[in-house]
């Protein structure tokens, strides 16, 4: 501590918000990225996480705005405080980029992911497949004699613990759109 | 349509170099004579043109150069640009839109290949969007933080025609960076002034890239508060080096005294600068008993390396303002006994004189040569560029830059062959100025090729190349770190540099007596022409002060005698 009768770190009112220390715990957050729709957008938001070494966990994008010709790009990414403060600091730089929201520490957001899970089996395997399908509200989509495709939504989490359950049941393939995540309330 | 919206930016030079994809716009450049235009030898040699232009000015530079290895060529200068935040435009030419995508003949994925070593580049698909998109190019260039971009334009979008949008309407509102800080931040700031027992300011190449008003108002608020100012290499001249207050570089190969302040110091007020690890040293030791200001205009620098204690985003010059302002009002208080104090140490400090060294009568020490240099040149209106290495160290330590835009070097990318290109540029702005570019052999070697641009645009750039025959940085730490195994930093089968000059002709001159040096250089500064200067030094001369990698500011070595071991393993790995 300095001489100085200054607190170290930012206060609430600074230019740039900021935890009040340097945490080595690694923490998970999901970014929502308003672009322009052009082309490379992407390739310059993949490139940055390349480029400076950080991690996607998921990643979507998709126009959301037609008229304006907007995207949105949600991305789940892990890091220090630091790290993901320098994040959205670079998001922020690049000139396409309008808006980077931090949803995990904007206050509450619900997030959701669709996956596909191809699950081969007969007999018992297959009927407790189909129970469990039940259970997690997942979809038939497709069937066959010795195979189903399921359709799920959920937060990953939830997601994860269906493909668990239905690793030993036959699980052959699977597809995930990633997260789509929006703030709660207004 | 390319030509009339450079006019209407006020673009009066381009730096480039024609080929098949580019050849529409080189035609409108035949027909017009408002935009001069550069033939370089090289690519890279026109971007660094275009950065000392860029840097000398205050102005973006422009690039105008062809597809395929047009465009890769510029790649260096681009990545110099981004990385020392310049202001440059490049135009770059495509193959026809119809034929992207089929390895077309000197076809390449410029945007894709540029696109992290620009600040922002588009492909312009279509000619109803050309200029629109030259204007939203200069836009993004110059605002915010400076830097490269680039506008990739296809063959047939050249040559079809459309409307033309005039600046004014340009789509440019969308990118509008925050200029004014945070008021808040800004009085915490000042409060911690008026408190400090031992400040420093810390500034950088943001107060130069800021604008002149920017440097006026730091050297207003360094003079009335009496705070010891540092600079890191690219903000060299935005404080005068005459002034009361300069205690000279930091970092590196910073001065002793500065280092010492910055390690020691209570308050640090980054001005734009951005902890580059060449200023840092050890991060975990660095400055630690200090409170850290820091003004960016970028907010990704700020907490990047070093957790900034009053963060504030924004232009330096609008931040001065108006912490200027609030000092002011709350009556220019500083603790004026404890600074001092903080003074008398630094003089002490001073005392060292690290920058000593001893010049027999045989060869000349490398500084030396710099020392007669700054003694004879000072008084002209004189703009210095540089190579990259150990010269590079010793013109920022032995030369002093009063003003600011005087001084051009590669500080970010370590561009060896920055230079010579650079002082071309630079003389172009400033056709009757003195441009003087401080080169190692080998660093100039690298775009020796742009002597041709000099002698045909009558360019008396004078090359100032201290010839040691080495790489001497590199030989440096190959003596410091890898047991004096002195793996291929020796230049062997060097040219005659006179005999090359003249080849150009172009004058050519040499020296290696310490006697004649004085005669030499004169004769060098009254030639009306390109001068290649060849000044062989010293050979195995260190650059110090040095702080070696992996230790903190007060762990610097100041010369030979302490260079034993100086770097641990942990070091080593650092560059």
């Amino acid at each position: 501590m300095s001489a100085l009768k200054i607190k170290k770190g930012a206060n609430k009112h600074s230019a740039y918000n900021l935890r009040p220390t340097f945490s080595d715990v690694v923490e998970r957050h999901t970014l929502a990225v308003i672009v322009d729709n052009e082309p490379g957008v992407l390739a310059r938001v993949i490139g940055l996480f390349a480029g400076r070494g950080y991690n996607i966990d998921s990643l979507t994008v998709a126009e959301i705005d037609q008229l304006g010709h907007q995207s949105r790009i949600t991305i789940v990414t892990t890091g220090t405080p630091q790290v993901i403060e320098q994040i959205k600091a670079q998001l922020g730089r690049i000139v396409v980029v309008h808006e980077v929201h931090d949803l995990t520490v904007e206050g509450r957001s619900v997030e959701r992911e669709l996956a596909l899970l191809k699950v081969e089996g007969e007999g018992d395997k297959r009927v407790e497949a189909l129970r469990l399908a039940d259970i997690f509200r997942a979809n038939v989509v497709d069937s066959t004699l010795d195979s189903f495709v399921f359709e799920i939504t959920g937060t990953p989490e939830k997601v994860d613990a269906f493909a668990d359950l239905m690793r030993p049941l036959g699980l052959v393939d699977m597809a995930r759109t990633g997260v789509a995540a929006l703030p709660r309330g207004v | 349509m390319v030509v009339q919206a450079l006019k209407d930016q006020g673009v009066d030079v381009v730096f480039g170099y024609p080929g098949g994809a580019v050849l529409p716009i080189y035609d409108e450049v035949f027909q017009q004579n408002d935009i001069q235009h550069i033939l370089v030898r090289h690519e890279q040699g026109a971007v660094h043109a275009a950065e000392g232009y860029a840097r000398s000015t205050g102005k973006p530079g422009v690039v105008l150069v062809t597809s395929g290895p047009g465009a890769t060529n510029a790649v260096t200068g681009l990545t110099d640009a981004l990385l020392d935040s310049i202001p440059i435009v490049v135009l770059t030419g495509q193959v026809p839109t119809f034929m992207i995508g089929t390895d077309a003949f000197q076809e390449a994925d410029t945007v894709g290949i540029t696109r992290p070593c620009t600040k922002h580049n588009w492909l312009v698909s279509d000619t109803s969007a050309l200029a629109d998109t030259i204007h939203q190019a200069f836009h993004v260039a110059t605002s915010g933080r400076p830097g490269p971009v680039l506008v990739d334009i296809p063959k047939d979008v050249q040559f079809a025609t459309s409307g033309y949008t005039p600046p004014n309407k340009a789509r440019v509102s969308h990118y509008q960076p925050q200029v004014k800080g945070d008021m808040e931040a800004i009085t915490e700031l000042v409060e911690a002034i008026e408190q400090a027992k031992r400040p420093v300011f810390y500034t950088g190449g943001g107060v130069i890239n800021s604008g002149t008003a920017a440097s006026q108002l730091l050297r207003e608020l360094v003079d009335a508060s009496g705070i010891p100012v540092t600079s890191t290499l690219m903000g060299l001249g935005a404080y005068p080096a005459n002034g009361k207050n300069w205690i000279g570089m930091l970092g590196m190969h910073g001065l002793y005294e500065a280092n010492m302040a910055m390690h020691d110091c209570d308050l640090m007020i980054n001005i734009g600068a951005r902890f580059d690890d060449r200023i840092t040293g050890r991060l975990d030791a660095f400055s630690p008993g200090s409170i850290k200001a820091h003004i960016d205009i970028d907010p990704s620098s700020i907490n990047k390396v070093i957790k900034a204690d009053i963060p504030i985003v924004g232009d330096i010059a609008h931040v001065l303002e108006d912490v200027l302002k609030v000092w002011k009002a709350r009556g220019r208080k500083v603790n004026g006994e404890a600074i001092q104090k903080w003074w008398a140490t630094i003089d002490d400090w001073k005392k060292v004189d690290c920058l000593a060294y001893t010049q027999d009568t045989k060869v000349i020490k490398p500084q030396h040569a710099l020392s007669r240099l700054e003694a004879l040149t000072k008084d002209h209106d004189r703009y210095i560029t540089t190579e990259v290495g150990q010269h590079q160290m010793w013109a920022a330590q032995y030369l002093h830059f009063n003003d600011p835009n005087r001084w051009m070097t590669s500080g970010g990318l370590g561009t060896m062959g920055y230079g010579f290109p650079s002082s071309i540029g630079v003389q172009m702005a400033h056709r009757d100025a003195l441009v003087i570019n401080v080169a190692g052999e080998a660093s100039w070697l690298m775009n020796m090729q742009e002597m041709g641009t000099a002698v045909q645009f009558r360019l008396p750039v004078k090359q100032f190349i201290m010839n040691n025959e080495r790489l001497g940085m590199v030989r440096q730490w190959q003596e410091l770190l890898h047991g004096e195994r002195y793996s291929h930093s020796w230049s062997e089968a060097l040219p005659d540099f006179v005999k090359l000059a003249e080849a150009f002709g172009a004058k050519g001159i040499q020296c290696k007596d310490p006697a004649d040096l004085d005669d030499a250089i004169l004769e060098m500064i009254n030639h009306d022409g390109p001068v290649i200067f060849d000044c062989l030094v010293e050979k195995h001369e260190n650059c110090f002060p040095m702080i070696p990698s992996g230790e903190p500011h007060n762990k610097m070595l100041l010369g030979q005698a302490s260079t034993k071991d100086a770097i641990g393993a942990k070091g080593a790995v650092m560059v």
